[in-house]
């Protein structure tokens, strides 16, 4: 507590001594939770990176082998390829979602009749059950019965092979993870849009300029920093994409949308190669670590400029 | 603002008097023109988002109620003609679906009230403690990915024997929930003002009683909000369940994955099914909608 602040207070002494017997007290609120994080999170950190310097066979034994499983990933091209199909991925269901979402976001900023329907509408894919809707979607890409190519037939385009050629594949899921997500950017930029002054848009119709030069010149600028943290999220949501990708074609055709995450799960589980998949996983973690930083370091370079 | 500013260069050349008047109608046409066009241009946007998802979920409905010979029908039935119930009735009584709802409303419901029990008090502590270097644990936690907890824990119930009882899957819910309810209650306990607690204080109550009944109290909205998100994010998670739920432990993400395959089942009782998971969460949305929105924009936060 400050002196200026004490000072203004019935009772300085009393209420300062106080205080420092609460600093220490108000631990204890955060200690029941802080050893559940430490037992449910933490402990298994520290526990994957004593496993992935390991060979660690869940029946078998256990021998310690120093870096041979992090050398072991430069080498094997199945990671490597996870890598870049990965990388591939949330590079697509990163720029589409947020791009589409800024869209949404301007749409519905704006008050039309029905706009509460229309968003609450919007945002559903975003809630519903994500096991639930990719087996929904599955169904939605059947080559023959599926309703998907009927629509493409309807207004005069071929059928598609969807999640069933190695082609389409990663396109296909990115348009399921773009149906998904654009909402929660949507509702990101919306929160910026929100607190807006209102002044530069006047002066701006005064000035005769047009929708896109507003949104160009005022708009985009003054919401940057809320639609860059959207594409954080987006990115880290991208990168860990588990659910869909797993139901929908669990890394098929062949390994045509084989992550690093389906790659993961099937070192570890179809394998059973907990070491390796280990040290999978700190490779992963670092690189949605370093991504995340990267940008939010690019956010702060800005913020001085 | 007397009269509007010119818009064209050509248009001064024309007296002071009319030209303030040709100038207002001049640009009350144009922008009326402009408008109109916008209201349109507004209206077919709106329409082209919102069909994604209004299609996706009128096809779900759909397949859900037709029977089996109109959901393979070439081309597609859109309208259920008559729509049947048959498929709703087929997945509780051919599975044991009743008991992977039960599963999950135990995992979800003991996941969410300990997310509550600890991350209350936790959001209350960080808060005033100013503690924000504690938040940045949790954002860590929100970047790992769920499969690498699932590796460690998954020996550890391994060793305790644990697998196929529901414990681990409570405790796994637990680093999706703790968090976000930690999370949501930093952000409101901060916005909380301080005068009624420091008048408990002075008061003579005790730091324990000034959280119990003058802090809790204020911040209900928050603990709602942490409370929806926390049952939603449990309730949609899957990962965990895929690898530690036993046959008779299954939460329903988990059964309708593994229980009704392609292989196994036909279309309208598997949309049925996907249906039936979803719904909770879906109508919790429909009712809760504002406070979830507040909840997820400021913490910009999902499971997994």
């Amino acid at each position: 507590m400050s002196a200026a602040t004490a000072a203004l207070t019935p009772h300085p002494r009393v209420r300062s001594e106080g205080r420092r017997n609460y600093a220490r007290s108000y631990w204890l609120f955060a200690l029941p939770a802080a050893v559940v994080v430490a037992a449910v999170i933490v402990f298994p950190w520290l526990f994957t990176l004593v496993m992935s310097v390991h060979d660690w066979k869940v029946s078998g034994n256990v021998y310690f082998v120093g870096l041979a499983n992090y050398l072991h990933l430069t080498q094997d091209p199945r990671f490597l390829w996870a890598v870049a199909r990965t990388l591939y991925f949330t590079a697509a269901a990163v720029v589409v979602p947020v791009v589409l979402g800024i869209w949404a976001a301007v749409c519905f900023a704006r008050s039309f009749p029905l706009r509460g329907v229309a968003r609450t509408i919007f945002v559903l894919p975003m809630m519903a059950t994500p096991v639930a809707i990719a087996l929904v979607w599955t169904m939605m890409f059947h080559p023959q019965l599926g309703v998907l190519n009927y629509l493409l037939s309807l207004v005069g385009l071929p059928p598609s092979a969807w999640v069933y050629s190695p082609g389409t594949v990663i396109p296909t899921l990115v348009m399921v993870e773009t149906w998904q997500w654009t909402p929660l950017v949507m509702l990101i930029v919306l929160g910026g849009i929100s607190g807006l002054p209102i002044d530069p848009y006047e002066a701006a119709i005064i000035d005769g300029a047009n929708g896109w030069q507003m949104f160009r010149y005022i708009t985009f600028p003054l919401v940057w920093p809320f639609i860059v943290v959207a594409t954080v999220m987006r990115i880290i949501d991208a990168l860990k994409t588990f659910d869909t990708i797993f139901v929908i074609t669990n890394g098929g055709p062949g390994t045509a949308s084989e992550t690093i995450n389906m790659l993961l799960y099937q070192t570890a589980f179809g394998y059973y190669d907990l070491g390796y998949a280990s040290a999978m996983v700190v490779v992963f973690f670092l690189l949605i670590l370093l991504v995340s930083v990267a940008l939010l370091r690019v956010r702060k370079l800005e913020q001085w400029q | 603002m007397t009269a509007p500013v010119p818009i064209r260069g050509d248009a001064a050349v024309k007296p002071a008097a009319t030209l303030a008047t040709a100038q207002t109608r001049a640009v009350s046409r144009r922008h009326r023109g402009r408008r109109w066009l916008g209201q349109l241009g507004l209206g077919l946007s709106v329409l082209v988002l919102i069909s994604p998802a209004l299609l996706f979920f009128f096809w779900m409905i759909s397949l859900s109620l037709k029977n089996e010979l109109d959901n393979t029908a070439y081309p597609p039935v859109f309208i259920p003609h008559p729509p049947t119930l048959d498929n709703f009735v087929k997945v509780f009584a051919e599975n044991d679906f009743l008991r992977y709802t039960i599963n999950s409303i135990i995992v979800s419901f003991t996941a969410t009230g300990l997310a509550l029990l600890l991350g209350v008090p936790a959001g209350y502590g960080i808060a005033k403690a100013k503690a924000s270097k504690a938040a940045v644990l949790i954002l860590i936690a929100r970047v790992t990915p769920g499969l690498s907890y699932l590796i460690p824990l998954f020996l550890v119930f391994q060793w305790l024997h644990l697998l196929g009882t529901l414990t681990p899957l409570v405790v796994t819910h637990l680093v999706l929930t703790v968090p976000i309810v930690v999370w949501v209650m930093i952000g409101s306990f901060e916005a909380l003002p301080v005068d009624l607690e420091e008048a408990a204080l002075v008061d003579g109550c005790d730091i324990w009683q000034a959280f119990r009944y003058v802090a809790v109290p204020l911040a209900k909205p928050g603990i709602v909000v942490g409370m929806i998100l926390s049952f939603i994010f449990s309730w949609n998670t899957f990962i965990f369940g895929v690898v530690l739920a036993g046959r008779d432990t299954r939460t329903l993400p988990v059964a309708i994955y593994n229980v009704l395959t392609f292989e196994q089942i036909s279309w309208g009782p598997l949309a049925a099914a996907a249906l039936v998971v979803t719904a909770p969460v879906l109508l919790l949305t429909l009712v809760m909608q504002k406070e979830i929105v507040a909840g997820l924009t400021t913490g910009g936060v999902k499971g997994g």
